[in-house]
């Protein structure tokens, strides 16, 4: 029996069930993959957003203004790579920079700070490979840049050190309350138990609202993205975003917190939202980025990929008790910037509407600072060698294009939350996220997890279910 | 192990290993070198199939005896190697960090340092190909990893999308351990491997072959559940309606090799954008003193067999360096001319001598064709050919006598003989 049941292992309800272990509380987290943040939070563009682009007075424009102010600090505290890079909205048109000034005006009335409007020739000294079409930029020196899968894991992990329990493979099928006891059934008919249930189940939160008779309608949107090689890292420094027009909001061109250039998303509203790419979709990636920059380092392309965002009909998040069942809170339709407003929005979760039906008693033992799971390279060289003469895996690199070390990969399927297949490992060690994209390490890595978790190396997963690496052995 | 030695080679394949042995031979005893797998050997210890060596030793060996032969030459010379140790950085002035369980982080100096770092595989990401992204999809060098190393199968209907040598293996390696190889598609109207492996490895085994076809789109959730192949025009586009679909459970991916540079670019060694390796004069010293580089990392090369014989060079040059400094150069360019796509040396020193064999690509199958090396309008060295193909490496020999006319930079082309 548990006090709280958070239903969806992304950012959100990670966010929220970490809020959730600083009170004296027993809380688990259910996810319904074999790993956590496998849904839009680990394929988003890991933007932290400034605030100006949300309509004044939504759910989206506060949370986001106060989940940009917290990210640092949050960040730092779970020792996941932040970066304050700041955000150029870039304009082509003078129509276009009339626009800029709109979105100034928006962002200074949502509460965001340092927002200015810069010319041509600022823009090309913060940006030496804008087009020479661009004409003009708004600077939003706030902005910032994260790793949602990062974020997510780190969250996680440290609600588990503090005292959560986190069930995988836990596809909720029943929600059912007797006695002011909600019993969530699983599809393979296990179940847990807890006074209040928050639903973090992001594209899936419609779907389980519909189990308690809510309505929440919840759509998909395909974001394909494209990521060039850390090589070509310094080819932008800033998020560069174009100006919203009528016809959308095109991608944008961003270094990441780990150095490479990410392009994307596009942006397609489906019925059934699947995550392939396609070859127009990541075609349209290519020629917006080659009219925001001149000569975009396409070569070093490492990979493609398309993620899924959830929205609402509302177009705003949807954050609030059920208005039928007591006790059961939705946090549905979290779209951009909901990894921007996660901090804020678990803060509020818990203390008003979690507050509300629970007494909440400070956890006096909770410890929010975790060690980063990439943290080796962190380390001077006399601290590598003085980890390495106690834990000598330390010294043998495993991912030759990351450097990623034996010890690492070891410490993250050892540690909260255990990773528990290849992609579980690539995400919290970047092992295989390099140029060439597993090639080397994979097997190396599938051989550590299976020795880990005794057992045979044909029973190891890409990524759960039935995604075996193996079909069998040799004759 | 010492702080500084005259000779360090990153890398102990057949690259590294020849010019380890060559560099011992040439006089400098204090040779190191640094191997990141477990053992010597580099990739040929995957490479369980035969036909290495018909050059050099005029039998057929298997990857691992061709490899043996070098690792027992190795050993029985005062050589000192360390495996398990991965090199971390380069710089210009020589001085190698790498990493060990044993020593952990350490700095070594070199008197000369030679690059043999090899190849890696390009992957389906650098490919953009549509679809999604399932267990199930391998680069072939990492399935022979699983297969001959691991002893496991990576799966059992496979669709293979380029036709290089080791997609090529793969294939007949995959059917012989009973898997099912539906096809092998190429984006090209010709294929990069040898000849003789498209005979001996698909044709004896019926195992289609698809020119003009690229993979359009990756199905499955999981694990791979079927291909998309469509046919492409001659700007390599697909062209609707050409669809084939195969239920697969395994994509192994050919589409060409990439020498490892990394170490290279951080020590501001300048790259050729033809090679993406090391732009080096005929004795394979980079255009940083004293920094040589042989074998795959260098350009990638059809048959072992001309990696050992270039990287024996090096390891002679780099002996030949740190024993006597090196002449003033007088230098020329050698570039590469019509239906050429690069050529190593790139940079040609009068002054050294001997005699110097250019190492070339053609763009595309031509026959009946004249292969030239011209300086301005004068013929240095020609010669006739029924066909040249791109995945077959070609050379020419620029005797000491020719170098001794030569003028100005030199070019290598290829023309169609009028009929």
């Amino acid at each position: 029996m548990f006090d709280v049941i958070v239903i969806g292992g992304g950012v959100i309800g990670g966010c929220v069930l970490r809020e959730l272990t600083k009170y004296r509380l027993r809380v688990c987290l259910l996810e319904k993959e074999n790993d956590v943040c496998m849904g839009q939070s680990k394929a988003n563009s890991g933007i932290v957003h400034a605030g100006y682009d949300a309509i004044p007075g939504t759910l989206k424009a506060k949370f986001n203004v106060l989940g940009n102010k917290m990210m640092e600090s949050y960040a730092k505290e779970l020792g996941v790579k932040f970066r304050n890079n700041g955000s150029l909205v870039v304009a082509f048109s003078e129509e276009e920079k009339a626009t800029l000034s709109e979105l100034k005006t928006r962002g200074e009335t949502n509460g965001v700070e340092g927002l200015r409007i810069i010319d041509k020739d600022e823009l090309r000294s913060l940006e030496p490979n804008i087009s020479d079409e661009a004409v003009g930029a708004l600077y939003a020196t706030t902005g910032g840049i994260i790793s949602p899968y990062e974020l997510t894991i780190a969250t996680i992990g440290n609600a588990m050190d503090n005292g959560a329990e986190l069930f995988t493979n836990f596809e909720v099928s029943n929600i059912e309350k007797t006695d002011d006891v909600f019993t969530v059934t699983s599809t393979t008919s296990e179940k847990v138990s807890a006074t209040l249930v928050i639903n973090c189940a992001g594209l899936q939160s419609g779907k389980i609202a519909s189990l308690i008779g809510d309505e929440i309608g919840v759509n998909g949107r395909k974001g394909e993205y494209i990521l060039l090689d850390r090589e070509s890292g310094d080819f932008v420094s800033h998020t560069l975003f174009f100006t919203p027009t009528k016809k959308g909001k095109g991608i944008l061109v961003t270094q990441t917190v780990d150095n490479n250039i990410l392009l994307g998303p596009t942006a397609e509203e489906l019925e059934d939202p699947d995550t392939t790419t396609t070859a127009n979709g990541l075609d349209f990636v290519i020629s917006k980025a080659k009219t925001m920059c001149k000569n975009p380092p396409l070569f070093n392309t490492i990979t493609s990929f398309a993620g899924i965002r959830a929205y609402s009909d509302r177009h705003d998040f949807i954050i609030e008790e059920s208005k039928t069942v007591k006790g059961f809170i939705h946090c549905a339709g979290i779209e951009s910037p909901g990894l921007t407003s996660a901090p804020a929005v678990a803060e509020y979760v818990v203390k008003e509407l979690v507050g509300k039906n629970v007494s909440l008693q400070s956890n006096e033992t909770f410890n929010g600072k975790r060690e980063p799971d990439y943290f080796f390279k962190n380390l001077s060289t006399e601290e590598k060698n003085a980890l390495i003469q106690k834990d000598p895996s330390y010294g043998k690199i495993v991912c030759r294009c990351e450097q990623i070390t034996e010890g690492e990969i070891l410490r993250v399927i050892r540690e909260n939350p255990p990773a528990k297949d290849i992609d579980g490992v690539k995400r919290r060690t970047r092992s295989g996220m390099g140029r060439c994209q597993g090639g080397f390490c994979q097997p190396y890595v599938a051989e550590l997890l299976a020795k880990s978790q005794n057992v045979p190396l044909e029973t190891i997963t890409k990524k759960g279910k039935n995604s075996y690496l193996l079909t069998g052995v040799t004759k | 192990m010492k702080n500084s030695y005259g000779i360090v080679i990153i890398g102990g394949g057949p690259a590294g290993l020849a010019a380890a042995i060559s560099a011992y031979d040439n006089g400098v005893k204090d040779v190191l070198v640094l191997e990141r797998d477990d053992r010597l050997g580099g990739i040929l210890n995957q490479c369980i199939h035969n036909g290495f060596g018909l050059t050099r030793f005029k039998e057929s060996l298997s990857g691992p005896e061709y490899a043996s032969r070098f690792i027992e030459e190795a050993l029985a010379r005062d050589i000192e190697i360390m495996t398990e140790t991965t090199v971390l950085s380069l710089t210009a002035d020589k001085r190698i960090t790498a990493i060990n369980s044993k020593n952990g982080i350490f700095t070594v100096q070199a008197g000369a340092v030679i690059l043999a770092m090899g190849c890696r595989e390009r992957s389906r990401g650098a490919l953009n190909v549509a679809g999604t992204r399932p267990a199930g999809i391998y680069s072939a060098g990492t399935a022979q990893k699983y297969v001959n190393i691991k002893g496991y199968m990576p799966g059992k209907r496979v669709v293979i999308l380029g036709s290089g040598d080791i997609g090529l293996i793969m294939a007949r390696r995959m059917t012989l351990e009973g898997a099912k190889v539906l096809a092998v598609c190429e984006i090209m109207p010709y294929s990069s491997g040898l000849k003789r492996n498209i005979a001996q490895c698909l044709d004896d085994f019926d195992i289609p072959l698809y020119l003009n076809h690229t993979l359009t789109k990756i199905e499955g959730e999981d694990r791979v559940t079927g291909v998309v192949v469509s046919k492409v025009d001659e700007n390599k586009k697909p062209i609707v309606g050409t669809e084939m679909h195969f239920d697969c459970d395994t994509v192994l991916f050919s589409v060409g090799l990439i020498p490892e540079n990394e170490l290279t670019k951080s020590a501001g060694i300048p790259l050729s954008n033809r090679t993406r390796g090391a732009i080096v004069y005929q004795n394979r010293e980079t255009l940083v003193d004293g920094i040589f580089a042989a074998g795959n990392v260098l350009q990638v090369h059809d048959l072992v067999d001309f990696v050992s014989e270039e990287s024996e060079l090096a390891g002679a040059s780099a002996a030949k360096y740190v024993l006597e400094g090196r002449a003033e150069r007088d230098t020329v360019e050698i570039s590469a001319g019509g239906n050429v796509s690069y050529v190593v040396p790139q940079m040609l020193d009068k002054n050294a001598s001997g005699h110097v064999k250019l190492f070339f690509r053609v763009t595309n199958v031509f026959r009946d064709c004249t292969i030239t090396a011209k300086c301005g309008e004068k013929v240095l060295m020609q010669k006739k050919k029924k066909i040249a193909v791109p995945g077959e490496m070609e050379t020419l020999i620029l005797t000491e006598k020719t170098i001794a006319e030569i003028d100005g930079p030199i070019t290598v082309s290829l023309e169609v003989n009028a009929k």
